[in-house]
């Protein structure tokens, strides 16, 4: 293989992903500042900052940012967490292995809408969900999930779907796991609070660190979860930056407003890839 | 108590809390494909029911009044659109990375990396209006073509992982014997890499099956996917609970039970190869 062959090679990935950045990037800084209403399209020509100054007076916008911080760190903890403990309860050899793992790991494979609707209607329903049900059988008032505790509700909804991941990850880590070295650990007397530390979190930190970055790239711009349960309400309790722009774009036609959101959405997604990039450099002999 | 039967008593404890977790984790899929069979009544009957004559009534109305069929299809077409357009354009330029490394091959993959972090809001303007100007809203070819650019980086970044792991030698050996760059590629590397890129195409289907922003936002009655079906039933509260489980399950199943047998390969897939 020539370098000329190389490069020819490369071109079309290179140049079909720059298209796809590119264009579409610059149409969305072109539009942010420019007025661009659907439902008005007479009202046009360059605006300069004001689309931003409008979505950054937005009163939603602070609670959106918070949300979506909030959102993806609790999501990260819980997953990660979970994902650990459940994985290393699961480390050792028992009938029905496959079948408890192939239980664990199915919330995983349910798409987002379904997940969203499930949760909604059948878990979460202050009349006829289980939850509700549940807290009746023990006489306690049932909760109006998804109105008391919006937030709470999308987290537990990602965190339900996203655990599997992290479990199925940290399993098939632990499984390749150099057994002599657990031995040896063993034998010497470690306890399991020793090992957990000193064997077992090295042992882990890179799939850890895989585990983090890609939920983090899903988890930034959560959508259909939010869509289908809550809309972002009730007001802005669980309106993330994604629902947010979207609510500009498609539901107030306000295009330049909303091409500024995604402006800001993808700066702040940036700051957050800027960390997580070099954590992966540093993981991944790239 | 001996050591060894508190060993086995710990041991037996740890087994029964994994099961018990394993089915509260697995429990709102059962209770999904369990409504399904149920009739409106039943499903939202106080106190839940779990024994009842099974009723198959909600799948019917289900393809007579949504098209079932029609939805799925479109599922299969992008998902497996996608991941193809997506594969064709990433294993040559993969083997050119991993088998002709340059001083700027890290960056270039890094930077590839970095068009995922784009949140997809950020540029859901300009994507619809293009589509609108060429008439591509409500079309399976937008989608294809948007889900192989939304999977491309991360099909890149583990094909060129598994390539790596290649020995050159092998190569070398197949030049010797005369073998074009396209016979390296067809003869030599993907046999030797099927797995992983068995392990990739998998989750890159599984990815697109599941994507829930694009396919939401440009589809309507034409290209609507599965993910799309489910959404529209979002508006009606709580009345059509059984219909709602019973176009889930259907919507859910075949990627569920695609999930359980590659599972290994997922993984391998979903680590960039890292974890294997």
């Amino acid at each position: 293989m020539t370098r000329t062959l190389a490069r020819l090679l490369q071109a079309p990935s290179v140049i079909l992903l720059l298209l796809w950045m590119v264009v579409p990037l610059g149409m969305t800084i072109y539009f942010s500042t420019i007025r661009y209403q659907l439902l008005y399209p007479e009202r046009s020509g360059f605006v300069g900052w004001s689309n931003y100054e409008f979505f950054f007076t937005d009163p939603a916008f602070w609670p959106a940012i918070l949300n979506t911080l909030t959102l993806v760190g609790s999501v990260l903890i819980i997953t990660v967490g979970l994902g650990l403990a459940i994985a290393l309860l699961i480390d050792r050899s028992f009938p029905g292995r496959g079948v408890l793992r192939v239980l664990l790991i199915s919330p995983f494979f349910i798409m987002p809408t379904v997940n969203a609707l499930l949760w909604k209607n059948m878990m979460l329903h202050p009349i006829y969900g289980l939850f509700a049900v549940f807290a009746g059988f023990f006489g306690l008032e049932p909760i109006e999930w998804l109105k008391d505790a919006p937030l709470l509700s999308v987290i537990m909804i990602v965190s339900w779907q996203w655990t599997p991941f992290a479990i199925l990850i940290f399993i098939t880590s632990l499984q390749n796991f150099d057994s002599e070295q657990k031995e040896a650990a063993l034998l010497d007397g470690a306890g399991f609070r020793a090992r957990f530390i000193y064997l077992i979190l090295p042992h882990l930190a890179r799939p850890i660190a895989v585990v983090i970055m890609i939920q983090t790239i899903f988890h930034l711009s959560i959508f259909a979860e939010i869509f289908v349960t809550t809309s972002g309400g009730p007001g802005v309790q669980s309106t993330n930056l994604a629902f947010l722009i979207f609510a500009q774009a498609l539901q107030g036609f306000d295009v330049g407003v909303a091409s500024a959101g995604g402006v800001l959405a993808i700066i702040l997604a940036n700051i957050v890839a800027f960390f997580l990039i070099r954590m992966i450099g540093r993981n991944l002999a790239v | 108590m001996t050591d060894r039967q508190k060993q086995r008593l710990l041991h037996r404890s740890i087994v029964t809390l994994a099961w018990i977790i394993g089915l509260l984790m697995f429990f709102p899929i059962f209770w999904m494909i369990l409504t399904a069979f149920k009739t409106e009544q039943q499903a939202i009957s106080t106190p839940p029911l779990l024994f009842f004559e099974p009723s198959f009534d909600n799948f019917l109305l289900i393809q007579e009044r949504t098209d079932y069929t029609k939805h799925a299809l479109n599922s299969i077409i992008t998902s497996f659109g996608g991941t193809a357009l997506a594969m064709i354009i990433a294993i040559p330029a993969a083997c050119a990375m991993a088998f002709k490394p340059s001083h700027l091959t890290r960056d270039v993959l890094l930077w590839m990396l970095s068009t995922k972090m784009l949140p997809a809001v950020g540029v859901l303007m300009p994507i619809y209006l293009i589509c609108q100007k060429f008439g591509l809203l409500d079309s399976r070819f937008a989608l294809v073509f948007i889900y192989a650019m939304i999977n491309l980086p991360i099909i890149m970044m583990i094909l060129f992982n598994y390539f790596r792991d290649i020995p050159k030698e092998i190569l070398e050996a197949s030049r010797m014997d005369g073998a074009s760059t396209f016979a390296e590629i067809t003869q030599v590397v993907m046999p030797l890499a099927r797995g992983g890129i068995a392990a990739t195409a998998f989750l890159s289907i599984v990815l697109c099956w599941n994507e829930a922003f694009w396919s939401i936002v440009l589809t309507s009655s034409d290209a609507g996917t599965l993910v799309a079906l489910v959404a529209s039933f979002s508006s009606p509260e709580g009345l059509f609970w059984a219909k709602l489980s019973a176009v889930s399950t259907l919507a859910c199943a075949p990627i569920m039970i695609f999930g359980w047998f590659v599972q290994k390969q997922l993984v391998q897939g979903m680590t960039f190869g890292a974890v294997k």
